[in-house]
Parts: structure tokens; C-alpha cells; sequence
């Protein structure tokens, strides 16, 4: 059986750390694509990105459904969601 | 016959044979819907040097969420339907065939030709089935007269064609089965864009909902859209004997404990389960779906083997596309780091379901789920509904977003 060979393989990945918790889903709406509906996120400053999301999580910005899911993070882990989409091309 | 992976790239998809000094790592991805199309991407993108592997019997997807405006002939039937060219052009490579049997100690699958494929890991996400017969009398003949129209594909046209040739003062059924089935909120914006077609082409024509829930999805919302919006909308739920005991599809009977309808159109929406290959390789347990880790998605029956999206048994998020495509991403990430030597941190996982209830107009269920044990639970003071007394503008933009996601969920999964 090969298996017990292949387990032993390392798989190289494409990045050196994991993405933060929560911070894969935002992908779902905030697409790369040609004609997005929603705001790009990807490769914003992260200090902008960051206030947008304390501030929907404070609900002192416009939301529809951005002030029900950020409720659901520690402003830390929102640091670390703008973070990786900052970081992110 | 078994075949190793070499044999298997030059003999069944007809790539170039190329000499390898050491076997890859293959992650064999079982569905190409919402779910395995975008675990299957994102695992490539993550891992470029894994083998990446979809099995999915159709060359083209249906998807199920805008269906429901389909049905209502307010949308192209066209735009639901999705290929796999791009995946194929990022060296996923696809196999049209359906999977008969998963090996879990052994790490292989046979498909229907017999062909037998090893993997290191997979990942199976396969949907539902229908329970036919669950409801008495509801068998696949059964569905051809009363539609069922929960599984995309042809069903859906069918369903849009019968609403069409529903007469003036005709009377239509939808039945709704007890949770859970896949996307909670479904039915219900099923129920208000099939209202809004009768209200507007057969204005003495009535929609009856027979329920066998009495709590559901955004219940204040879509009841005071109702109200506002379709008086010729009843909603039956369970405590007002509105769940379906039996159907007739000969005499296009359907009978509750205390009625029995004979509507111009039935359509029954049927108690479900995971899909067949996860019940038949022992995914699934006795409930009929799939018991997971919600940090891995790995089987809590069958080690080596992940499952996501509506096949599985995760406790508050919904069975949806969005939870499927979350789910995903999270899974193949785990999926990557696990190949690597490396043990994944618990994801969190978010949930949106955007429902309409007009044309132009939607409202929305949102939430965050942090897993507990092996289920995933609501995070307390987060997610929730649409406000109940959001002005219309509120409602158009829901609707944009809902266009908008169907837009950038798609994109994500089928490129």
C-alpha cells in the first residue's frame, strides 16, 4: 500500500502562514471579479480596511449584513482579517 | 482493476505521460457543485503540486440558488448553468463519472466503469438525495407530475412551465418538509416569487403553503411580506395541519390530517438526505447525513475522508451555497496544511442567505458559527435577520446583493 509512502511527502503551499480565521469566507461575496457588486478587497490598505470593519462592528457604518457578521469577531481578529486581505493581490 | 496514478492520466484522460520521480500527493474531490468545484480550486491554488482530482457525472452544473425566480419566469434558465473549463484549465483534472463505491481503509473509489482510483485524501461533497416515499405516496415517478424542483436541472423547467399553463382562479400547493433539508429560506422565497407570478398573471388563482414546520427561516419577515404583498398566499404551518401525510400523483391528491387538496399544481418539496455515495461508503450515519469535525471536515467515521456543504451534519449553519463554498475554502486550506505536516487551527465559518420577496426587493439571514465539539454553534450577539421595519431602499439593495453574490459565488467556484 502507498500510502504510509505518501503521507511522508511534504506538499509545498503556496503561502507561508495560514489565513486568519474567518478572513477565507469574505472571498464568498467579495469576489475578484470583472464586474464586482461588491467593494474589492483585496490588496487595500490595511489600516482602511481595518476601520470600515470596527466600524461596521460598531455599527456606526451603513451595513446590511456587515454589522450582523462582524459582531461575531474580537476587533483582533478583525485586525488580522485586514491584515491578510491587504496582503492579498 | 486498479490502476496506479500514471495509468490513470494517460489512459483515462488522455494527458501526456510524464515521468515522475516521486508519486504527488492526489486529493480526490467527489461533487462539483457549490462545494467541490470551489474546495477543488482552492486546493490547487493552495497546493499548487497536489494532484487535484474532481469527479462530477455532468459536464454541466445547474446551480439551485436563483432557481426559484426561474420557476417564476423572471430569469434566463441560461444563467444557471456553469462548466468546468476553468477548473480544467488550472490542472484540476475532471472525470465525468459517477463514484460507486468509496474503499475509506484502503484510500480508493471505484467509478461507474469500474475504474479504481487511489487518494491520499478526499473530499466529498455530494449534495442530497431525495427520500422518495419518506412522504407516502411521493416516488420518482411521482415527481414527474408533481415537481419537486430541489436538485436544479430539469426539474426546475419543468416546475416553471406547469406555473405557467396554472389557470386563472387555479389553485397552486407547495409542501415544505421538515428541517433539514437543503437551504432553509428556499421554500419560502419560493412561495413569494410564486405568489407574485399569480398575483400578476392569474389574479384569481391561490397559492396554499402546507408546512411541516411552525417555526422557519426568517419567519417574521416573509409573514409580513405576505401580508403586505399576497393575499393570495395561505401559510399552513404544522400546528395549523399543514404538514403533507400523503400524495396521490394519479388522482393529484394531497392530503394533510384534516384536508385533502387537489391543486392544479403540487409542487413537493421532499424530505432529503446526503446524497447516495455517502451513505452507501459509510459516511453517513443513522440520521442520513455526515458526522464531521467542523475544523477539518474530516469524517467522524471515516478517517482520510472530508466532507462539506449539504451532506453534512453541522448542527446551526444552514445547508446553502454560501455554507458549501465557506465550508470549502476552510476544508482545503486543512486539507493543505495536514499534506504539509501541519495541524490546521478551527476556521470560522460565516453564513448569508439572501432571500427574495418581490422582484427588486430581498431581505437577508446572516450568521458566525464557531464550532463546539463537532457542531458548529451560533456566536451569541452576532448574525440575525434583516430589521422588520427597514425601509424599501434597504430591500432593493438586499436585492443587488443577492445578484451580486450569486455573481461572485459562481465566479469563486466555476471561474
Amino acid at each position: 500500500m502507498k500510502r504510509g509512502v505518501l503521507l511522508t511527502l511534504a506538499v509545498a503551499l503556496a503561502a507561508a502562514a495560514p489565513p486568519p480565521p474567518g478572513a477565507l469566507v469574505c472571498s464568498g461575496c467579495h469576489a475578484a471579479t470583472a464586474d464586482p457588486g461588491f467593494p474589492p478587497i483585496a490588496g487595500r490598505a490595511a489600516a482602511e480596511l481595518e476601520a470600515e470593519l470596527l466600524a461596521y462592528r460598531a455599527g456606526t457604518r451603513p451595513a446590511t449584513v456587515m454589522d450582523r457578521l462582524t459582531r461575531g469577531f474580537s476587533p483582533g481578529e478583525l485586525t488580522s482579517i485586514a491584515a491578510y486581505w491587504a496582503a492579498q493581490k | 482493476m486498479t490502476f496506479g496514478r500514471r495509468t490513470l492520466i494517460a489512459a483515462t484522460l488522455g494527458a501526456p505521460f510524464v515521468a515522475q520521480a516521486q508519486p504527488k500527493a492526489r486529493v480526490i474531490v467527489v461533487g462539483g457543485g457549490f462545494g467541490g468545484a470551489t474546495a477543488a480550486r482552492t486546493l490547487k491554488r493552495v497546493a499548487p503540486d497536489i494532484d487535484v482530482v474532481l469527479i462530477e457525472p455532468n459536464p454541466v452544473f445547474t446551480a439551485c440558488p436563483a432557481s426559484n425566480a426561474v420557476i417564476a419566469g423572471l430569469r434566463d434558465h441560461e444563467t444557471l448553468r456553469f462548466t468546468y473549463k476553468t477548473l480544467e484549465a488550472e490542472g484540476i483534472r475532471l472525470i465525468h463519472q459517477r463514484v460507486i463505491a468509496i474503499d475509506a481503509a484502503h484510500s480508493s473509489l471505484t467509478l461507474a466503469d469500474n475504474t479504481r482510483l487511489d487518494f491520499t485524501r478526499a473530499i466529498l461533497a455530494p449534495g442530497i438525495a431525495i427520500r422518495w416515499n419518506a412522504l407516502p405516496g411521493y416516488t420518482e415517478a411521482a415527481a414527474a407530475v408533481m415537481p419537486h424542483a430541489w436538485r436544479g436541472g430539469a426539474q426546475i423547467m419543468l416546475l416553471r412551465e406547469r406555473l405557467a399553463a396554472v389557470p386563472d382562479g387555479g389553485l397552486v400547493v407547495i409542501s415544505v418538509p421538515a428541517t433539514p433539508y437543503r437551504c432553509p429560506s428556499a421554500p419560502y422565497e419560493r412561495a413569494s416569487l410564486v405568489a407574485h407570478h399569480l398575483k400578476l398573471r392569474k389574479p384569481r388563482a391561490k397559492l396554499i403553503v402546507l408546512d411541516s414546520n411552525d417555526s422557519f427561516s426568517m419567519q417574521r419577515l416573509f409573514l409580513a411580506a405576505w401580508k403586505s404583498l399576497y393575499p393570495n398566499l395561505e401559510h399552513l404551518a404544522l400546528s395549523a395541519s399543514g404538514k403533507v401525510t400523503e400524495v396521490n400523483a394519479g388522482t393529484g391528491e394531497i392530503r394533510t390530517d384534516f384536508e385533502t387538496y387537489t391543486p392544479d399544481l403540487a409542487n413537493i418539496i421532499p424530505p432529503q438526505r446526503a446524497a447516495d455515495i455517502a451513505v452507501q461508503s459509510g459516511v453517513a450515519d443513522r440520521t442520513g447525513w455526515c458526522p464531521i469535525t467542523p475544523v477539518t471536515f474530516e469524517s467522524l467515521l471515516c478517517p482520510g475522508i472530508h466532507v462539506i456543504g449539504d451532506a453534512t451534519l453541522l448542527g446551526a449553519m444552514p445547508k446553502s451555497a454560501f455554507a458549501a463554498a465557506a465550508q470549502a475554502k476552510a476544508c482545503a486550506h486543512a486539507v493543505a496544511l495536514i499534506l504539509n505536516g501541519q495541524t490546521p487551527e478551527p476556521p470560522h465559518l460565516l453564513n448569508t442567505c439572501y432571500a427574495l420577496i418581490a422582484p427588486h426587493l430581498a431581505i437577508s439571514s446572516a450568521g458566525v458559527y464557531r464550532h463546539h465539539g463537532t457542531i458548529l454553534v451560533d456566536t451569541e450577539g452576532a448574525g440575525g435577520n434583516s430589521a422588520l421595519d427597514a425601509p424599501r431602499s434597504t430591500r432593493e439593495a438586499e436585492a443587488r446583493h443577492a445578484e451580486a453574490w450569486f455573481h461572485a459565488v459562481t465566479t469563486e467556484a466555476f471561474g
